[in-house]
């Protein structure tokens, strides 16, 4: 995928920069509000990953009003410093899709990045969904693997529903806490774990080959394990 | 301006004198113009009725007659104070008791105030001339002299009244003066005390309750919450000092060992890795430091509303009852369908979170942890209790201030911070957080107040 990144501060702008095209994407960089406006408005990416704070006199929001002002809806993730709740507002009210506070683990950057340049492409809505064998009906809301049906309370469902459309991708525990649960805070004990782990006693546990993979220092994914 | 009116003591002891002397001189006036004004207005009503009087007799019987009833006045007169001069056109006297036509009486119809001689003696007399058919003249008046004395004597009263006003106003505006810089001196003295350092320093009160004691009260409450959030800051630049640094140390600490003695790529690896994990868990100390700071700000007061938090809570339940079950223990959630309340839903859930937590954490295998959530007409009553070891009594109001660890959870992963947003986040609502013995265990209610009355952090 292509991704611009706009981002002053050279460490952090070469440590994403390398990041990104480790995990096989093509990325532009741009050190300035400037440029960075210049180049999301002439260009096509697939995803924007942008500083809140620039130098140049063009700032990440002001970027983003304009960008939004000209109907482009190219998916931005926006990078800040700035954590408290009003400026998360702030910068998604702007036209931001996330958000994401500085310091980050790649890892999290990278899924959420992936995660929107995806989001950015699918097809309608689906009334159902499906991962090697397993299937999800939205609809009728049954899981079934294998043609087995496998029972799930609403909330282990939603998780499966989560880890389903994000299929192939990584979701960090962050995403799970946000997009499960609606949680914009960090709970102390590592509650998602214990969530994830009680989903793969119904969905993987039966079955020869698990399907929720658990990705060292990142999170989880949903895939057949290859050897 | 003087530079003397810069002073407020002086500008409202002016303000006073002022006022005092403009009503002191209506008050003068208006005597004035009841007392002397009406013995002129008297004089001038007797006159214009003698004239009168006496046009009707010219009518009757012509200047014959006229002559006549001056001289009957005259005679008549017990007072002796009526003044009527006649005169041909030429001025000259013919009848009356002035000797000749006084030369300032020119115009008819308007009153003159002018000395006289009658009968020998000098007088002051007001009067006012006619002029009669055939050219003749006729000069009616009174002998004012006594009633110029009496106006005189008010004059000199009035005066006298003025100097005393003057005088009186003068004391006044020194005493106004006086108890304004008494009461500021007191405030300014304190205010100078505190920029001095002195922050224990309080405004004195006079125990009158007045507008003054009012304002003091003020001054108070607010240098009490200056106070506290300074006494907050203190604690928490104490507690960064002393808590971060052992994390910080750690992670430095296990770099520069691993730049010194790893050796294999592995063992670096390993090590980076593990003082990345010590500079996460920093920032997320780091991280609910500042929310903590953000909620007693009382900044997102702005987005309070009406709630329901019946859906938050079963959310927090569901979420930590996968927690206990693998613990080890059980959590039970007693709540009713409608939770109305009034304040940040996110807020509340994330303070309900953080006491489920730790209520998880302390609970002993197979212990039992309980939420439950009441509403009464005082507010509304949240209320988590375990089986833990609980908290001493004497530690039970230490524990939500930050970093603080008890005994007890000196051996169990935690910021110490927990407790003190739960706090935060009551105290924005104007609730409170109560931490009891459930003997065995810990009981901790958080309280929340019915209405949107919000109370001061």
């Amino acid at each position: 995928m292509r991704i611009l990144v706009v981002e002053d501060d050279k460490d952090v702008a070469g440590f994403v920069v390398r990041g990104l095209k480790e995990a096989g994407h093509t990325v532009e960089h741009a050190d300035n509000g400037r440029d960075g406006l210049f180049m999301a408005v002439s260009e096509k990416f697939d995803a924007v990953v942008l500083d809140r704070m620039l130098p140049g006199g063009i700032d990440g929001i002001k970027i983003l009003e304009t960008l939004r002002s000209q109907q482009n809806i190219t998916p931005v993730l926006i990078l800040s410093a700035l954590a408290d709740v009003n400026e998360r507002v702030k910068g998604l009210k702007a036209g931001g899709d996330d958000y994401l506070t500085k310091p980050f683990a790649f890892a999290e950057l990278l899924a959420r990045v992936e995660a929107l340049a995806r989001r950015g492409k699918t097809e309608g809505p689906a009334t159902k969904l499906t991962v090697e064998d397993l299937e999800m009906d939205l609809l009728s809301r049954q899981v079934k693997r294998a043609g087995q049906k496998i029972d799930l309370q609403p909330r282990e469902f939603r998780l499966l529903e989560y880890l389903m459309r994000h299929a192939g991708q990584v979701v960090t525990r962050t995403m799970l806490l946000e997009g499960v649960w609606d949680y914009h805070f960090d709970p102390q004990t590592n509650v998602i774990d214990v969530h994830v782990s009680r989903l793969r006693q119904k969905v993987d546990k039966p079955f020869p080959v698990p399907l929720i993979q658990t990705i060292r220092n990142a999170g989880y994914t949903l895939r057949a394990e290859r050897v | 301006m003087f530079p003397l009116f810069r002073s407020a003591g002086v500008r409202f002891a002016a303000i006073y004198a002022g006022l005092l002397a403009v009503s002191a001189a209506a008050l003068a006036l208006y005597l004035w113009w009841s007392t002397a004004g009406l013995l002129d207005r008297q004089t001038e009503a007797a006159i214009r009725a003698d004239a009168q009087g006496l046009s009707e007799r010219l009518a009757d019987g012509g200047l014959r007659a006229l002559v006549a009833t001056v001289a009957d006045r005259l005679a008549g007169n017990v007072d002796d104070d009526a003044i009527y001069l006649l005169a041909d056109p030429a001025f000259l006297r013919l009848s009356g008791n002035l000797d000749h036509w006084p030369a300032a009486v020119r115009e008819v119809g308007t009153f003159y105030e002018l000395p006289v001689t009658r009968a020998g003696m000098r007088s002051l007399a007001r009067v006012q001339s006619y002029d009669l058919p055939g050219g003749y003249h006729l000069l009616i008046g009174r002998d004012v002299v006594v009633r110029a004395q009496l106006r005189q004597l008010l004059t000199d009263a009035l005066l006298w009244a003025l100097v005393i006003v003057g005088a009186m106003a003068t004391v006044g505006a020194l005493v106004v003066r006086g108890l304004f810089r008494r009461t500021l001196s007191n405030v300014s003295a304190t205010a100078i005390a505190i920029a001095g350092g002195d922050l224990a320093q309080r405004v004195t009160l006079s125990g009158r309750g007045d507008e003054f004691d009012q304002l003091a009260e003020v001054i108070n409450d607010m240098l009490d919450r200056i106070g506290r959030l300074m006494e907050g800051v203190r604690q928490v630049s104490n507690a960064i000092a002393h808590d971060l640094r052992t994390p910080i140390a750690r992670a430095r600490t296990r770099l520069e060992d691993a730049s010194l003695h790893a050796g294999t790529t592995a063992e670096l690896h390993a090590a980076i890795e593990r003082a990345t994990a010590d500079l996460d868990g920093i920032v997320a100390v780091f991280q609910a430091l500042l929310r903590i700071a953000e909620i007693e700000a009382g900044s997102r007061r702005a987005a309070f509303g009406r709630i329901d938090l019946a859906a938050p809570l079963a959310g927090v339940a569901e979420m930590y009852e996968a927690v206990a079950e693998e613990r080890g223990a059980t959590l039970t959630a007693d709540l009713p369908d409608r939770l109305p309340a009034f304040g940040d839903a996110a807020l509340i859930q994330q303070a309900v979170a953080n006491l489920v937590d730790n209520a998880v954490k302390f609970s002993p295998d197979g212990g039992s942890v309980s939420l439950t959530a009441q509403a009464s007409a005082r507010g509304l009553e949240i209320v988590v209790t375990d089986g833990g070891p609980g908290i001493p009594k004497d530690e039970r109001s230490k524990a939500p201030q930050r970093f603080y660890r008890g005994e007890a959870a000196r051996h169990t992963p935690g910021s110490g911070l927990g407790l003190s947003l739960v706090q935060a986040v009551a105290q924005l609502h104007g609730g409170q957080l109560r931490l009891e013995d459930a003997a065995p265990g810990l009981r901790a209610v958080l309280a929340l107040p019915a209405t949107g009355e919000t109370g001061v952090v």
